[in-house]
């Protein structure tokens, strides 16, 4: 018998059935693309190619076309990278940490964050890229007997950890992701025709939904999500540690790691849900995406970003009470000095617009979620610039203290990203199946309305 | 190759295929296999199967890929290329952590997933046989293969009726 816990609201609503399910999420798959999605994918190629030209420029001309100086080195580049991967941690966490903690309300938004957080790991692997100068010696980061002799990298650098970080975690997310995929790529494969059915065929690898696939499938999940929730906390912790263990102050913290990671989570969960409020409205998919959904991940952007909060309190406190006037000056110039609007803005969108949630009225209204969700992006990406830009400077040398402004090759990589994510995101709302068809079969029963109206 | 007689039962309900299965089996009727949509907890037991062992695969990938770390890290930095940095050991464990923990999870995870797909016959270009098209919708479908259920075809419709199957289709692969 199962039993359904009278507190949450139902995650499946309208009454669907089984066949509802596949009906409702193939639909998108099989169909032509609507005129939504054409206009957003024109506007999210436009972008492209005007960050790729930019992106063209900065490969091949160099980093001359960035806005760095020789005291601030570091700038939009780190600092969209890091926002990237933040972006990206919300996937392996709702795939993940919520299925170890058995969070039936994953199921629903798993299959679209995991996309996104291959797509934007991939984004920031595009500034560590851009960041090398010479992009087409990438290779070089890898430990690979080179043609210096046995020239090796240094592992005792954290941007060597960084990358094996970094790639270890797109793969593992890309595989987390295809395995999820691979019985509703069955479900699309049994459904379609001719080449369709080929190549849905080959992806779907010949599953069938036999008893011992599905708990042999079903235990490799667990693992997998075993394996990938340290995993996500791990590559926070690494990229916080290119900070953490410089002698720069106002990165030479032990609080980063968990900070970061938090900070990670409260962005990701804030784009899950710009994504998530689109496809629902373009693919009228309320039933599936419910308000339930949509006030926890607010509760989660609220916990997260107080999190965070208490995060920039503490590092301020801490760096008064260190003593060391280089690190209390460091925090000071932050809020006060040149940069303080940058401080300013964090602050504001990332703990103070969040608190709204405490109110049930705005956590479950769908515009105050997405305007707020918008709101922590922007706030997380310059919490990253505070903690770069302001850390940077303003350096131990007086003399060389200087100010940054970004020139349009900064802003026209971070377009480029942004345009090769939505581009990729968008390809697979079209091809893919946004919702897990399998998982909120197998959540139907307990958890719709369905089940309360017998 | 001679055709292989299934007899398919059909259900509507995993909780029906999931009594179903104890009741067929009661019979002394052999299972082919259960095909559903979704996992259902619990069938894998009802059907006799032994636990689905995957972490082992992982734990063997996974320490692999701890002993190919270490010995990456300590040996070209600490015996083919030494080179101190920051005054740091040639070998300084602490900083190699980061890396040993990566490849454990890399090939833990890709390691396990391989053998998963291996046993269950997973790749591009596999020809599964489908019983029924359904399977992957909305429908749960126990196979009994003839030849091998130690029933006559009539008592296996009979059992699948009986435990509540909404169709009993016969299928020669």
């Amino acid at each position: 018998m199962q039993v359904v816990s009278p507190i949450r609201e139902h995650l499946v609503t309208g009454g669907k059935t089984l066949h509802d399910i596949t009906e409702d999420i193939s639909r998108h798959v099989e169909g032509n693309p609507t005129k939504e999605w054409k206009m957003v994918f024109g506007i999210s190629l436009a972008v492209l190619a005007y960050g790729g030209y930019w992106a063209y420029q900065t490969w091949f001309h160099g980093l001359g076309n960035w806005g760095l100086n020789k005291t601030v080195g570091w700038a939009w580049d780190i600092t969209n990278f890091v926002w990237w991967v933040g972006i990206g941690h919300a996937g392996t966490l709702i795939s993940a940490i919520l299925l170890l903690f058995r969070q039936k309300w994953r199921t629903s938004i798993n299959r679209a964050a995991e996309a996104m957080t291959i797509f934007a790991v991939l984004c920031a692997g595009t500034f560590i890229f851009f960041h090398m100068g010479r992009p087409w010696l990438a290779y070089w980061a890898l430990p690979l007997p080179n043609t210096f002799g046995s020239l090796w990298i240094n592992f005792n650098s954290p941007l060597v950890w960084d990358v094996f970080a970094i790639s270890t975690y797109l793969s593992v997310s890309l595989l987390f992701w295809y395995i999820g995929l691979v019985p509703d790529l069955a479900t699309i494969r049994d459904r379609a025709t001719g080449l369709r059915k080929t190549i849905y065929g080959a992806l779907a690898m010949g599953w069938t939904g036999g008893a011992r696939s599905w708990a042999r499938y079903e235990d490799v999940s667990l693992i997998l999500a075993g394996l990938s929730t340290p995993l996500v906390l791990s590559v926070h912790t690494i990229v916080s540690m290119d900070f953490a263990t410089s002698v720069i102050p106002g990165w030479h913290t032990t609080i980063f790691p968990p900070y970061f990671v938090a900070g990670a989570i409260f962005s990701g969960f804030a784009m899950v849900q710009n994504l998530m409020l689109i496809v629902r409205v373009v693919y009228k998919l309320e039933d599936y995406i419910t308000i339930e959904h949509i006030s926890l991940m607010n509760k989660i952007i609220t916990v997260t970003g107080s999190i965070v909060g208490v995060a920039y309190i503490t590092e301020f406190f801490i760096a008064a009470y260190s003593g060391v006037q280089y690190e209390s000056y460091a925090f000071v110039n932050r809020a006060t000095g040149p940069l303080w609007w940058s401080y300013m803005a964090m602050m504001t969108c990332n703990v103070l617009s969040p608190q709204i949630f405490w109110f049930k009225k705005m956590r479950e209204s769908i515009v105050v979620s997405f305007v707020i969700a918008v709101v922590v992006n922007i706030g997380m990406w310059f919490e990253r610039f505070v903690i770069i830009v302001t850390s940077l400077h303003r350096d131990y040398l007086p003399s060389s203290w200087t100010y940054f402004t970004p020139r349009m090759g900064d802003i026209g990589d971070y377009l480029f990203t942004f345009g090769f994510f939505f581009v990729c995101f968008l390809l697979f709302a079209k091809f893919l199946p946004v919702i897990n068809m399998a998982e909120v079969k197998a959540v139907l029963k307990s958890s719709s309305e369905k089940k309360s109206n017998k | 190759m001679a055709s292989k007689k299934f007899i398919l039962g059909v259900y509507e309900d995993d909780e029906d295929v999931l009594n179903a299965v104890s009741d067929v089996r009661e019979k002394g009727i052999k299972i082919h296999e259960v095909y559903s949509p979704f996992a259902i907890h619990g069938l894998d037991t009802a059907l006799g199967y032994p636990r689905a062992r995957m972490g082992v695969p992982a734990f063997l990938f996974g320490i692999t890929g701890t002993s190919l770390a270490f010995l990456l890290t300590f040996w070209t930095m600490g015996w083919d290329w030494p080179m101190i940095v920051g005054g740091k050991n040639f070998v300084p464990f602490p900083t190699n952590i980061p890396i040993v923990f990566e490849l454990t999870v890399l090939l833990a995870a890709y390691g396990m997933s391989f053998v998963f797909f291996g046993m269950e016959g997973l790749y591009p270009g596999s020809k599964p046989v489908i019983f029924d098209e359904r399977i992957t919708d909305d429908k749960f479908v126990m196979a009994i293969d003839l030849d091998k259920s130690g029933a006559s075809e009539e008592d296996i419709k009979n059992a699948l009726e009986a435990s509540g199957a909404s169709e009993v289709n016969v299928k020669e692969i």
